[in-house]
């Protein structure tokens, strides 16, 4: 048995939210007479963090600290029409969504703390914990509380805001397949490094060196939990995961997590992350949506990184060992490719 | 015919009726309605269901109800003293060990059980403790390291208040 | 596990001086989730609540001659049976919403189930264990029919049916097609240029999305006349929609409470839990769950759909790729669900984060008897991604380069032109590849590691639509008259020419008309807008003016050409070029360009487009206000 050093790369990018728009998300921000604020949504988060995000962006762009904000969803009686947390248009579309609906509800603040300050609106600026102060002269302020009870009690006024953000739908040439599809891409490149042992056939990926472009990392934590937890993902795709071993035959489907494999905590691969930041023009802050494109690199990365290893060429998933020694018995054995 | 079943659940006494074969996650869930230990499979193989008896772990999927009588139970919803989080609860808020949150519980009791009985263990020991429990989001690396943080934090030590 | 950002690289776009943005704040769900308190769909408990399971075909393909459920109904538990009669609305499709495909697929089938798994009867009990026995104990005389497992297989003209809706095994694009075209340059004439053709076959297996929660829901009677549904959907108003239109009921009667999922990856969007569990709360008047297992996630849930996926390649011997063509196949499974929105999704990927003149592709959307497949985690790019970069190490190694100089050479640079006609901008593939190399110790030549995405772009021919051959073959039903391949230009000897810079004059993308009082204050968006990068996005390219010479990727500009052209990319030291390849040749299958095949009238179709949308370039029918022009069926235009 030898255990075979192999080295491989693959870069991709991918495109944001859904493909040919029409599909839109709204938002409604509202306060509290004590001058929190209520983001309403009908969202979805699935662990991708999206409560968390639209929080972080709804505190942005009102212009309060983060604490004085908390995201509600998803009821359809109280949080307006969104399409979904799907096609990693969740902080595209929605973060949009909430940025708007932040500026009208901030518009109605400052305008509500000018008349308590008898000033005008648009000399008016927040100082992110939560004052409004005239610009220059961080004394002349009020804070956020006072402003929301005055509105509320005194003026009649309410601070909320609406927010949608819409892509409109577009088309596809039937001949030539023009379109106008997504607005913003992220991207990724990655180099992994593997084993193979000529005698199972098993690959175990050792190390994997990534740069993903996002755009913008709105929180870098989430960001990470994304990349590290979708890198596992694309190990598992490239190594282990089918519904079907036998495609198209269906016999031999899993039916439990015993039969459907997936990597172990053991399995975990050191992962060294680049984040590049390349902000988007049309997207919230600039930010891409992480989530689905991090796995994609890691499938071709390590078809090629197992060819460079040994010879063979697995350009049909599951990278199984029962593929590699086929490959390995055509091949006559093991060809390291070693590098260019 | 349902058979009586009294146990102590996070410490305080609990009882309920279960049904033939029925199983302790939906004596849990239902009957008591404590609804931190999650179901994912059913057939034992997630881990999301664990929960720990007479302070081992156990997937309470696989275990008859009426077992448990007697004994004491342990779920991720009696982890926290009060307001005051469990170290490993504190771990996992700041090491961001949690995406969707539905293999947390299961996840917590593994790694309870772990440092319940060996307060210092190795990444390896982590690794082999929480090695039944599924997590399709974060790869792992965050858990490990989130418990292997809990093992070095002061023993005793309450974490940030819920 | 390090994570290093490169605040370096673009920071004269950014203005990283925000407040809350940027800042690792712990999640705002994250103590419900380590005090288990979360609420997840089933996490709401109800008195008197029923479990719902389905009876299922065991069959890839079979009809239903007879059902006797005199057994399953004297079961102990057993409160209602529900059979496709009672379904108010048995016919859907998902994408219904944006009016794109006709409704094929029934929440529960009456006669003909066309994969293993598809749901004929729901049978209702006290508990779960009471419903497993009554399914048990339905009696169902199957009819087992010929069946189609393979994608090319079901294109063939004896292929048994899958899908009435599509008698052909496709979708129907744009009511002419029976697959979705790209066509930029002209391909064949790119290969005829070319030192190599490099070609390739890559498969896609089905994945399980495997959320650790099984999909479901909860309904109840709520009080006011409405029922309220705990559900597990990734798309809320999506799954709204659904329900209100299969039980008929208006959305104002439902509520739907979800957004703390258990994990989803793509596939919480099918929406057939909600209107089962609403319809069982209807038809009994109580608490209602309709919950996967596991065995059932695995099986009958949804999995990423399988692709194959074959690409040529004409290639320069300096690397340059000038023509690429991919034939595409998603195995949809029996039914739509998303697979016809992710061939049009990876048709605008198509081919991948490069510049190349000549592009051609021909994807599918095929039925087989098998389960319906729906999104995944990158859904209709994943696939073609794995094609694509595989596909580029063989380039690489036919014309003995390294592997990410073939990348930053052929990568797509602000200002280049799309494929689907449309400029690129805020590209960063190059300095992904920069990056990566240099933190991994991959050594790159100092030409590669001065390459920008900011340089290079949108001159000359990458910032033109060249003129552009087209051809008519693969109408709808072509396939079942007679074989036909399935790549691009297969079978069709007529080529239509569309103009060099014809491009409709489509919107912006990416805002809506946006009102006044939803504007926030440009300098407060976290963008440097000196650099000319725009806040409110515009970012379609000028639109170019007809008739302009496209010199070089028509055999106007001679191939050997040196590279070392600012127009082209970093030129690459000799030595990258000079080595040989360490792989004997024959691994790379090189095969010379296919003759046309022989010239055949295509017989005449009754969805045969009009004169004016066959002219090449020439207008296109005026969009009526209201009809979507995705609409390939009988609501279509026409």
């Amino acid at each position: 048995m030898t255990l075979h050093s192999g080295r491989g790369f693959a870069a991709i990018n991918y495109p944001i939210g859904m493909n040919l728009g029409g599909d839109p998300s709204q938002a409604l921000v509202h306060s509290t007479p004590d001058g929190k604020f209520k983001v309403a949504l009908s969202a979805i988060d699935l662990g991708q963090g999206m409560k968390s995000v639209t929080r972080q962006i709804a505190a942005e762009a009102l212009g309060v600290p983060i604490e004085d904000v908390y995201v509600d969803t998803a009821d359809s009686d109280t949080g307006p029409h969104d399409m979904g947390s799907f096609a990693s248009r969740g902080t595209h579309r929605m973060g949009n969504a909430v940025i708007r609906a932040a500026a009208e509800a901030r518009t109605q603040m400052l305008e509500a703390a000018a008349e308590e300050l008898e000033v005008n609106a648009s000399d008016l600026t927040t100082d992110g914990r939560g004052n409004i102060h005239v610009k220059g002269a961080p004394s002349r302020s009020i804070t956020v509380e006072e402003t929301a009870q005055a509105a509320q009690f005194r003026q009649g006024r309410t601070l909320s805001g609406r927010g949608i953000f819409l892509v409109p739908m577009s088309d596809v040439d039937p001949e030539t397949g023009e379109m106008t599809p997504v607005s913003c891409f992220a991207h990724a490149a990655l180099v992994v490094d593997l084993t193979v042992d000529d005698e199972t056939g098993e690959v175990e990926v050792t190390q994997i060196n990534s740069a993903y472009e996002v755009g913008r990392a709105l929180n870098p934590k989430l960001v990470e939990q994304q990349l590290i937890g979708g890198a596992w993902m694309g190990v598992s795709h490239a190594l282990y995961e089918t519904t079907e071993p036998n495609y198209p035959d269906r016999t031999h489907g899993p039916e439990d997590f015993n039969q459907y494999l997936q990597p172990g905590p053991g399995d975990a691969v050191p992962h060294h992350i680049s984040i590049l930041e390349r902000p988007a023009p049309d997207a919230p802050y600039g930010g891409k949506g992480p989530g689905e494109m991090c796995a994609n690199p890691v499938l071709p990365a390590i078809a090629n990184a197992v060819y460079n290893a040994v010879g063979v060429r697995c350009d049909s998933l599951p990278i199984t060992p029962e593929k590699v020694l086929r490959g390995l018995r055509a091949n006559g054995g093991a060809r390291p490719q070693g590098r260019l | 015919m349902k058979t009586p079943v009294t146990f102590t659940l996070n410490g305080a006494d609990a009882a309920a009726f279960a049904d033939p074969g029925q199983n302790l996650l939906d004596v849990l869930r239902r009957g008591v309605g404590d609804l931190s230990p999650k179901y994912g499979c059913g057939q034992g193989t997630c881990g999301t269901c664990t929960v720990l008896i007479d302070g081992e772990p156990h997937l309470s999927c696989l275990v008859l109800a009426e077992t448990v009588q007697g004994r004491a139970v342990e779920t991720a919803g009696g982890m926290a003293n009060g307001p005051d989080l469990h170290a490993l609860q504190t771990a996992f808020v700041e090491g961001f060990a949690a995406q969707c949150g539905y293999c947390t519980p299961g996840m917590l009791m593994a790694a309870k059980a772990l440092l319940d009985r060996n307060p210092s263990p190795t990444r390896d020991e982590v690794i082999e403790a929480i090695s039944g429990n599924l997590c399709r989001c974060t790869g792992y690396e965050p858990i490990v390291e989130a418990i292997l943080t809990a093992a070095r934090a002061p023993r005793n030590s309450v974490g940030s208040t819920v | 596990m390090p994570v290093e950002f490169r605040k370096d690289l673009f920071a004269d776009e950014r203005d990283d001086n925000l407040a809350e943005i940027g800042k690792p704040h712990i999640r705002q769900d994250i103590l419900g989730h380590v005090t288990g308190r979360s609420p997840f769909y089933d996490d709401h408990l109800f008195d008197g609540l029923l479990h719902m399971r389905c009876v299922r075909s065991p069959h890839h393909h079979s009809r239903v001659r007879s059902v006797d459920t005199s057994a399953a109904e004297r079961v102990p538990g057993v409160v209602r049976l529900i059979r496709p009669q009672d379904v108010p609305v048995n016919l859907n499709t998902l994408l219904a919403l944006l009016n794109f495909g006709r409704d094929d697929e029934p929440l529960l089938t009456p006669d003909r189930c066309a994969y293993k798994g598809e749901p004929i009867i729901a049978i209702i009990a006290t508990s779960e264990r009471a419903a497993r026995d009554a399914v048990a104990q339905v009696k169902v005389d199957w009819e087992e029919l010929p069946f189609v497992l393979d994608v090319e297989e079901a294109l063939k003209p004896e292929a048994p049916m899958v899908n009435e809706t599509y008698p052909n095994n496709t979708f129907d694009y744009h009511d002419r097609y029976d697959h979705q075209k790209l066509r930029f340059g002209d391909v064949e004439a790119g290969f005829a240029q070319a030192d190599h053709i490099v070609e390739g076959e890559y498969q896609m297996s089905p994945i399980e999305q495997a959320p650790m929660e099984t999909c479901g829901a909860i309904a109840a009677p709520e009080t006011n006349d409405r029922f309220v549904c705990y559900t597990s959907t990734q798309a809320l108003f999506f799954s709204v929609a659904v329900a209100a239109k299969q039980t008929a009921l208006p959305s104002s009667r439902l509520h739907f409470i979800g957004g703390t999922v258990g994990g989803g990856f793509g596939g919480k969007v099918d929406s057939h839990h909600e209107p089962l569990a609403i319809l069982g709360a209807m038809l009994t008047g109580r608490p209602v769950k309709y919950q996967w297992d596991r065995a059932e996630e695995m099986q009958v849930g949804a999995p990423r759909g399988a692709e194959r996926w074959r690409i040529k390649d004409g290639v320069m011997r300096d690397g340059r790729i000038v023509a690429r063509e991919f034939t595409g196949f998603f195995d949809a499974g029996a039914y739509t669900r998303l697979s016809s929105y992710a061939v049009q999704k990876c048709t605008g990927h198509i081919p991948g984060p490069y510049t190349i003149p000549n592009i051609a592709s021909n994807v599918y959307c095929v039925f087989t008897n098998r389960t319906p497949s729906t999104a995944m985690r990158g859904f209709g790019i994943t696939g073609v991604d794995f094609a694509i970069e595989c596909h580029m190490d063989k380039v690489a190694e036919q014309v003995a380069m390294d592997p990410i100089e073939l990348r930053i050479l052929n990568a797509y640079r602000d200002g280049d032109m799309k494929a689907h006609r449309r400029s690129a901008k805020n590209c960063a593939l190059i300095e992904c590849c920069q990056v990566v190399a240099e933190k991994s110790g991959w050594a790159l030549s100092a030409d590669a590691r001065a390459a920008s995405s900011l340089r290079g772009g949108g001159v000359d021919w990458r910032a033109e639509i060249p003129e552009t051959l087209t051809d008519q073959g693969g109408q709808i039903g072509e396939r079942k008259r007679r074989a036909l391949a399935p790549e691009p230009f297969a079978g069709v000897s007529q080529r239509h020419t569309v103009a060099a810079g014809s491009a409709n004059e489509h919107p912006a993308t990416g805002n809506a008309p946006q009102r006044e009082d939803m504007v926030i204050e440009a300098e407060r968006l976290g963008f440097k807008v000196s650099t000319g990068v725009p806040v409110s996005s515009a970012p379609i390219a000028p639109p170019t003016p007809p008739g302009v010479p496209v010199p070089y990727p028509n055999n106007a500009r001679p191939p050997e050409q040196p590279d070392r052209d600012a127009s082209t990319g970093p030129g690459l030291p000799p030595a990258a070029r000079s080595a040989e390849p360490l792989l004997p040749r024959e691994t790379v299958p090189q095969r010379p360009v296919a003759p046309p095949p022989a010239a055949v009238t295509p017989p005449p179709s009754p969805s045969q487009p009009t004169s004016a949308d066959q002219a090449p370039g020439g207008p296109r029918p005026p969009r009526r206000p209201g009809v979507s022009r995705f609409i390939s069926g009988p609501r279509g235009r026409r």
